[in-house]
């Protein structure tokens, strides 16, 4: 234990003398939560629109103003020329375009089916699918409003509405984020991220530093075995990292309303858990490695991109195809992320998560044990 | 730069880079794991992410609690089952189960059918499901439900049919919708082309990060100072063998986006390759600035990890579109080189524009690079001189 402290007491003193790093490591990320916390959204709002009316009366620009005081999309500007319009798409300055045939008003009066067309840029699938979801439901509102309109003189020319047919409702009830904040939904993802990078690259250059500037030699002198080595390269910057997480945390339910709905102590266990495991594999990839652009090259093609998309961080888990599946139980965002969610948002106790935070567990476990060994044969 | 040479001095500086250079590559065959990770390392991520990174939701694991047990509620469980977008995870016996369901995440919603639904349906009345949703993932969850709602259209139509047959069934006013460039509305064919973006950012810029600070690092960055080495044969040396192994990257990365995943290629091939290059330049470029900058490894990787990388993957519009970002950070992004990069990939790919359209873009991603680089050499100069 003793030597352990020592080790940790060394390498306080390194941390220390570098106060760029420090500084980074405490406090980066809570700014970071900040910075990202509001700029990541997948809520689509004022997607620009241009409209070619080719009808120019009271019911076309009805819809057009529909499509507006939804919110969801913001006018451009009118334009006639097909040429035009592909032209403003091509440079990305419209993202929709609403097309309105000619006698528009004529057949809504005259209760004649029309249609309208949009077209949507679909570069971005996931905004389009929801822009079409936008798109669809407008248009099917104006069209109830106009179907309930009676025009006079003309009703002995619409078509009897029928009998009676089954409806079926939904009534939907959403839980734990009955809004769908996207912000409840990917702030939990951003602290994993943000702890994940932070806790490995805290630990990469470590091992590493010490092989590439020579000082490994008087290490392996000292009567300090590997297993101890390890810790005590690990300790302070658990200790860095664990602040610098809380202060997320913090910083998420002050800024961006995240709940906590589960328990304190739990939550805390987890964060725990899961930066020792994240600091290991830091440790893992600094005792493999030669040179400490290896290790950073390692460090952040095993951590910055599968964390981000791997963890169910934005992606969900579900749609990934099967193989891919299996590869993300190799990530320990993934089961981190499930615990996280379950005690902020779902409020959930462990008996719902239980086999994440084992995962962790078994992760760090092993993340440490291949460190040690690695380094046990090295200095042999 | 601008320094006038005789056909003797640029020869000779020729040389010195030369020489820097075959150092350089001598240094990075110090642990030939290098080349593995740097070569190999990307194109198993591009091939794993590329087919992770896909917002498509398929497969929605639902629960259903079936109270009434009729033909009517077994013909709606059918087509649940028979759905590609759900997968039936469990039939609990009574609502109070859901609560576990969503809890562990097994499940992201569940029906429940009450006791009148067929009831309901044969005699022509109005029945009303209850779906309970877990709205944690909201963007999937609210896909998931108008997936829900047009099945129970669906079937809701077909019972109307079956009830008043030869009437037909409609809206007064129709949507016609075209999505343009992505018909089939695949993410991935707009994701790949932004993971290679980012690939290759993540490589080089690192690759470079440490190119001049190891040398502080280390104290050899006295000994080159005193030779006749100029501070832009420093920067040349140390960036072209860098270059050389980015290009070895784009040409990689490329041939799997395009042959493996069959990423629809509308644009000039050529067109993009001129573009990763100077795309490269700004990766590159940034990488060494940084490296001037700092003055250990560990530094130089907290400052381009913090600093420049994490800012232009979450602010570039890889996956979050710049206009739902909130308007005080909107101008951030066009401080970003890879916003450009982005728009530029994703054009050539999937729109087929060439620099018509493009070249605003290409200006300011060459005038990024530029920049970097004067700086990363302005910099280095006062260490040196």
């Amino acid at each position: 234990m003793g030597k352990i402290l020592a080790v940790g007491a060394k390498e306080m003193r390194q941390i220390l003398r570098d106060r760029r790093t420090l500084l980074i490591l405490l406090f980066i990320p809570a700014f970071f939560l900040l910075l990202y916390g509001y700029a990541l959204s997948f809520d689509i709002r004022n997607v620009r629109l241009a409209v070619q009316d080719r009808d120019r009366s009271t019911h076309s620009r009805e819809l057009v103003s529909a499509f507006v005081n939804s919110g969801y999309f913001a006018l451009v500007g009118y334009e006639d020329s097909d040429a035009a319009l592909a032209r403003l798409v091509d440079q990305g300055k419209v993202r929709a375009i609403l097309s309105i045939p000619a006698n528009f008003e004529r057949d809504l009066r005259l209760k004649r089916p029309v249609t309208v067309q949009v077209v949507i840029d679909g570069d971005n699938a996931n905004t389009a699918s929801t822009v079409t979801g936008y798109a669809r439901t407008l248009i099917a509102e104006f069209g109830a409003v106009q179907m309930a309109v009676r025009t006079p003189g003309l009703e002995s020319r619409i078509p009897d509405p029928g009998p009676r047919i089954p409806t079926i409702t939904i009534e939907p009830r959403i839980w734990y984020n009955p809004q769908l904040r996207s912000a409840l939904f990917l702030v939990p993802g951003l602290i994993a991220y943000i702890s994940m990078i932070t806790a490995v690259v805290s630990t990469a250059l470590s091992v590493v530093r010490e092989k590439e500037r020579g000082t490994m030699e008087q290490v392996r002198m000292a009567p300090v075995g590997p297993v101890a080595y390890i810790l005590g390269k690990t300790l302070p910057y658990l200790a860095i990292s664990f602040t610098s997480a809380v202060l997320i945390v913090f910083a998420a339910m002050a800024l961006f309303d995240m709940p906590m709905r589960g328990s304190w102590p739990l939550l805390l266990f987890s964060i725990g858990l899961f930066l020792v495991g994240a600091q290991a594999q830091g440790l893992l990839i600094s005792t493999i490695a030669d040179t400490q652009q290896v290790a950073f090259q390692i460090a952040l093609l095993s951590s910055m991109l599968p964390t981000m998309i791997l963890s169910g961080f934005i992606f969900p888990i579900s749609s990934m195809p099967t193989v891919v599946q299996g590869i993300t139980y190799l990530v320990p965002a993934r089961y981190f992320l499930v615990a996280l969610r379950a005690i902020v948002l779902k409020g959930a106790d462990i008996t719902a998560f239980w086999q994440d935070l084992v995962a962790l567990a078994i992760f760090a476990t092993v993340a440490m044990g291949l460190a040690s060994l690695r380094l046990r044969r090295e200095w042999a | 730069m601008g320094v006038e040479l005789g056909a003797t001095g640029a020869k000779a500086a020729i040389r010195r880079v030369l020489h820097l250079m075959r150092k350089e590559v001598l240094e990075l065959k110090q642990d030939p794991r290098l080349f593995g990770v740097v070569i190999i390392a990307p194109i198993m991520q591009l091939a794993v992410l590329g087919y992770a990174a896909t917002t498509d939701v398929k497969d929605v694991p639902i629960a259903i609690v079936d109270a009434d047990r009729s033909t009517a509620s077994r013909d709606l469980i059918h087509r649940f089952e028979t759905s590609a977008n759900f997968k039936i995870v469990g039939m609990p016996g009574s609502t109070d189960e859901i609560d576990r369901y969503l809890d562990r995440g097994e499940a992201w919603m569940a029906i429940s059918i009450p006791a009148n639904f067929g009831q309901a349906v044969a005699a022509n009345r109005s029945a009303t499901l209850q779906v309970v949703a877990d709205g944690t993932d909201s963007n999937s969850t609210g896909v998931a439900m108008g997936y829900a709602q047009t099945l129970i259209a669906g079937y809701t139509q077909d019972l109307a049919a079956a009830a008043m047959p030869g009437q037909p069934v409609g809206a007064l006013v129709r949507p016609e919708i075209r999505v343009w460039f992505n018909p089939r509305l695949e993410s991935r064919d707009f994701m790949i082309p932004g993971i290679i973006a980012l690939l290759l950012l993540v490589v080089t810029t690192n690759l470079s990060a440490m190119a001049i600070v190891r040398e502080k690092e280390v104290g050899t960055l006295e000994q080159l100072s005193v030779t006749p080495l100029a501070r832009w044969e420093l920067i040349t040396g140390k960036l072209l063998p860098y270059a050389a192994i980015g290009i070895i990257d784009v040409v990689l990365v490329l041939v799997v986006a395009i042959y493996w995943f069959e990423i629809p290629m509308r644009g000039s091939i050529a067109l993009l390759f001129g573009m990763c290059v100077i795309y490269l330049m700004s990766t590159l470029g940034l990488g060494l600035f940084v490296s001037t900058i700092s003055r250990t490894q560990q530094q130089a990787m907290m400052t381009s990890i913090f600093f420049f990388l994490m800012p232009m993957i979450y602010l570039s519009g890889f996956i979050f579109p710049i206009e739902n970002m909130p308007a005080w950070i909107q101008p951030f992004t066009y401080l970003i080189p890879l916003r450009y990069f982005l728009v530029i990939v994703r054009g050539i790919f999937l729109k087929g524009v060439g620099l018509e359209i493009l070249w605003p873009q290409a200006l300011a991603l060459f005038a990024w690079g530029a920049t970097v680089l004067a700086l990363a050499t302005f910099r280095s100069s006062k260490r040196l001189g």
